[in-house]
């Protein structure tokens, strides 16, 4: 009964989205207010019925009803509650409910929170919204329906991939829909602005919000995946150039790059219509990436092919969604009219750098992650495009954004001083050297690594002088700059606090990739052996029996330069049902580096294969993605862009209306 | 500055940068590509020894042989031919006799395929593309190998099951590839 009713509601959420769909459009046609009231509660309906057939099946799981065809593949009844919760989303029907339902979610929001969005330009972007909505059902309800039942149920469920039960990857994957999905309304109303023919300033002060959302879990979605691969594998990397990782990675450049041109067009109505297209852009990339995971086109070419009609109904959403969006930018965009102007060395100047090479750089992951594919179908050769390729690529175009990342806040808007935002960066730059100074004379061996450390140090110092500036930090009282500093807009510290967060990042990449040091080796009860500073014992090893698996602990006595630390368990897991295993691997943070353990094959011998790595700074890569996530959040706050700040948004755009010169 | 004479100047630096970055990706795709070969491809044409290559199949079974200090030799298989080779270091988890496999490395003058790196499909239930690809151009694909050794019991053998490898959401980067085996000794 259950899982019909989670049916039923999808079927329901579908018509309701049809009607969402076309009925706002009549009203948008004929000038219908009515018509157009139509999209606020279609929206709120199709949510609460998508939430309801979500909750339907997750009732099954956590029932382990086994009747129903998808609990029965992906889940075991003697499971813990909270994987039977995430194993909800750990297939691919489930995962694409989880899906429609934030995208729901979404749509349910703007009708909520939109109240100062123009009727015409909400009922739009709605009406598309519900279009993407409407393609998804269709999706799932002919191709692949989450509620299906089986004839004869088996007593026993299958279990969910054991290298999906885990924490980290029970957030994951929402948090990085929550990025993907966000966008959708970035391009639905990028797409409501090119079918009304209007576009200004005020569109982009409402838009930036969501974009900001969506950046935000987009960002945490992807250093969380990044930390589950990392403690999860068992060896230790943290990111691979996998064509699954880049296809995350690409919205990601793209939507940091439509945040900062959305800026422009807020500040100056300058680059309109390259923000219109970035937005078109960073959603399809959102979408091609869905698509390429869940079509099975990158991972295994058999559930492609095994099941024609999916990976067909995802290449006709693709093409009609990218190709119509495209062309209707194609039509429209020309009417748009066109901006302020500014001089090449400006604020705009700067932001248009950073959006020339994100764009860039992601088209050529994006020409990495595809090409094999492509060459594939041309002449049948296979090839591998792996991290020689991104680092000889990515890395040269992803340098001079870096740099520039501290010149951007200081330089004017319109006409900028490059020679004066250069001497207010001579502290930052001085500090900068230092820094080469001292990781040439400490470890200088790897040329790269002092120059990393020195770019890193360079934009984290270099994020804050902006705002020093500002609050007169060093020439006035402390009394008076803190008064100052508290009536700075947020954006401006949420802009200080993300660049300060990619400077750790980037200070965790150089650490963990230049001084990372590891040992493979195989040890018998008693042996020692050293990994960078740490010395290692092993003790010896002993069984236990877990809820769904059977595990081999092995025990380490830890000693970092002599001083005894502790004991590290690294243990592997074997699951029964599945006949597989998985590595967890033991950490042990000291500062900000970490000491990793993991165990490789155990032989009748009782040797052990360990694998065990120093990795310097690696715990800021996560870091420095946190502080970035902080930026985004305070530039959210910011009264200017709150979602429901209804009295100083009415005020604002008639101000805003008016052309700026 | 005029207005056309800024949009020049805009385009020329768009121009510019993206010239640099097909450089360097044409640059890249020369030098930094592996090529995918089957055991009998392998057989019939001649590597320059010293180029990097990929090779797939099963693992023969019975030739799986350990040395001292994480050393191992296997043959991999395609049905037709076969080809050695060595490795040294830990092995991913899902390694198997007669289980599909993938090593990267280099082709020695003596026929011997030394290995750098080992990925084993991190799923029982499929195997990697390629070397399905090639056991199929070998006639010795048989449509079981598709299938988990559960799927005899498995409710509805007519649908396909649903592939974990999609099961991980995008971005959860190895549980829907394969699993590198990095040797430290060997870099």
């Amino acid at each position: 009964m259950i899982p019909e009713l989670g049916h039923y509601a999808l079927v329901l959420a579908l018509a309701l989205a049809l009607a969402q769909s076309s009925v706002p459009l009549i009203g948008l046609r004929t000038g219908d207010a009515g018509l157009m009231e139509v999209a606020r509660s279609s929206a709120l309906g199709q949510f609460a019925f998508v939430a309801l057939s979500f909750a339907a099946l997750t009732t099954s799981y956590v029932i382990s009803d086994f009747s129903v065809e998808n609990v029965a593949l992906n889940s075991h009844s003697a499971m813990p509650l909270i994987y039977k919760f995430t194993s909800v989303w750990g297939n691919h029907e489930g995962s694409m409910l989880l899906w429609v339902l934030i995208l729901a979610a979404f749509g349910a929001l703007v009708a909520l929170f939109g109240s100062h969005v123009p009727l015409a330009l909400k009922a739009a972007a709605l009406a598309v919204q519900a279009w993407i909505a409407t393609a998804f059902y269709l999706f799932i309800l002919l191709t692949s329906n989450p509620f299906a039942r089986l004839a004869r149920p088996p007593i026993e469920g299958q279990d969910l991939n054991p290298i999906l039960q885990d924490l980290g990857l029970a957030i994951h994957p929402p948090l990085l829909y929550l990025g993907y999905v966000g966008f959708s309304i970035t391009f639905s109303f990028a797409v409501a602005a090119l079918l009304i023919g209007r576009i200004d300033a005020a569109w982009a002060r409402w838009v930036r919000p969501w974009t900001l959302t969506a950046w935000i879990f987009l960002t945490l979605g992807i250093a969380m995946g990044s930390y589950w691969a990392y403690y999860e594998l068992g060896w230790g990397g943290w990111w691979f150039w996998d064509p699954v990782e880049n296809t995350s990675l690409m919205p990601w450049l793209a939507g940091t790059a439509l945040l900062h041109s959305a800026v422009v067009m807020e500040k100056r109505e300058a680059l309109k219509v390259w923000t219109i297209l970035l937005a078109i852009l960073t959603f399809s990339l959102s979408l091609i990436g869905t698509f390429l995971v869940r079509s099975g086109v990158l991972t295994s070419v058999h559930a492609f092919a095994t099941d024609p009609t999916r990976g067909v109904f995802i290449l006709a959403i693709l093409v009609i969604f990218i190709g119509g969006s495209l062309t209707l930018f194609a039509w429209r965009a020309p009417m748009l009219k066109q901006g302020g102007l500014f001089a090449p060395i400006s604020r705009e100047g700067a932001l248009v750098f950073n959006n020339l090479f994100l764009t860039t750089a992601c088209a050529t992951i994006f020409v990495g992650t595809l090409y094999p594919l492509a060459l594939e179908a041309l002449t049948g050769d296979k090839i591998s495009v792996g991290a020689p390729f991104f680092d000889l690529t990515f890395g040269p175009l992803i340098v001079p954004v870096l740099i520039a990342v501290p010149f951007g806040p200081l330089l004017a808007w319109k006409r900028g001083d490059l020679l004066a935002a250069a001497q207010r960066l001579l502290f930052a730059a001085a500090l900068a050297l230092v820094a080469l100074v001292v990781t040439f004379l400490l470890r200088g061996k790897p040329v790269l690594a002092p120059l990393g450390v020195a770019l890193a140090v360079f934009v984290m110092a270099g994020a804050p002088t902006d705002i020093v500036e500002r609050i007169g930090l060093f020439r006035s009282t402390p009394g008076v700059a803190l008064r100052r500093a508290a009536g700075l807009p947020r954006s401006s510290w949420g802009t200080a606090v993300a660049h300060l967060g990619l400077g750790l990042t980037l200070l965790g990449i150089v650490g963990e990739s230049q001084w990372n040091s590891e040992r493979i080796v195989a040890m018998k009860a008693g042996d020692t052996t050293t990994v960078g500073r740490y010395e290692l014992t092993f003790d010896g090893l002993r069984a236990h029996q877990g809820p769904n698996y059977r595990e081999a602990i092995a025990t380490f006595t830890v000693r970092r330069d002599g001083i005894d630390i502790g004991t590290l368990a690294p243990a592997k897991r074997t699951f029964p049902q599945r006949q597989m295993s998985t590595t967890e691997a033991a950490l042990r943070a000291h500062g900000l580096s970490q000491l990793y353990l993991s165990l490789g094959e155990i032989n009748a011998d009782g040797t052990v294969a360990v694998r065990a790595y120093d990795k310097p700074l690696v715990l800021l890569i996560w870091l420095g993605a946190v502080v970035m996530v902080i930026g985004g959040g305070l530039s959210l706050s910011d009264r200017r862009l709150r979602v429901g700040a209804p009295r100083r948004a009415r005020a604002k755009p008639k101000s805003s209306l008016q052309p700026a010169e | 500055m005029t207005r056309k004479q800024r949009r020049i100047t805009l385009i020329a630096g768009a121009l510019a940068v993206l010239g640099v970055a097909t450089g360097l990706v044409l640059f890249a795709l020369n030098d930094s590509i592996v090529f995918f070969h089957s055991p009998t491809e392998l057989a019939e044409s001649h590597f320059s020894p010293g180029s990097r290559l990929r090779i797939g199949g099963l693992v023969e079974a019975g030739s799986v042989k350990k040395g001292e200090n994480l050393a191992v030799r296997f043959a991999v298989t395609d049905g037709n031919k076969s080809v050695t080779v060595a490795y040294t270091g830990v092995l991913p988890d899902l390694f198997r006799e007669g289980q599909g496999v993938i090593a990267e490395g280099e082709l020695e003058p003596s026929g011997l395929f030394k290995a750098d790196s080992v990925l084993a499909k991190h799923d029982e239930k499929y195997m990697p593309r390629e070397v399905a690809d090639a056991l199929k151009k070998q006639g010795h694909w048989k449509d079981d190998y598709a299938k988990t050794p559960a799927s005899s019991k498995s409710p509805s053998p007519a649908k396909p099951s649903p592939a974990p490898a999609e099961a991980a959401p995008p971005a959860t980067p190895r549980a829907s590839q394969a699993a590198p085996a990095t040797s430290g000794a060997a870099q």
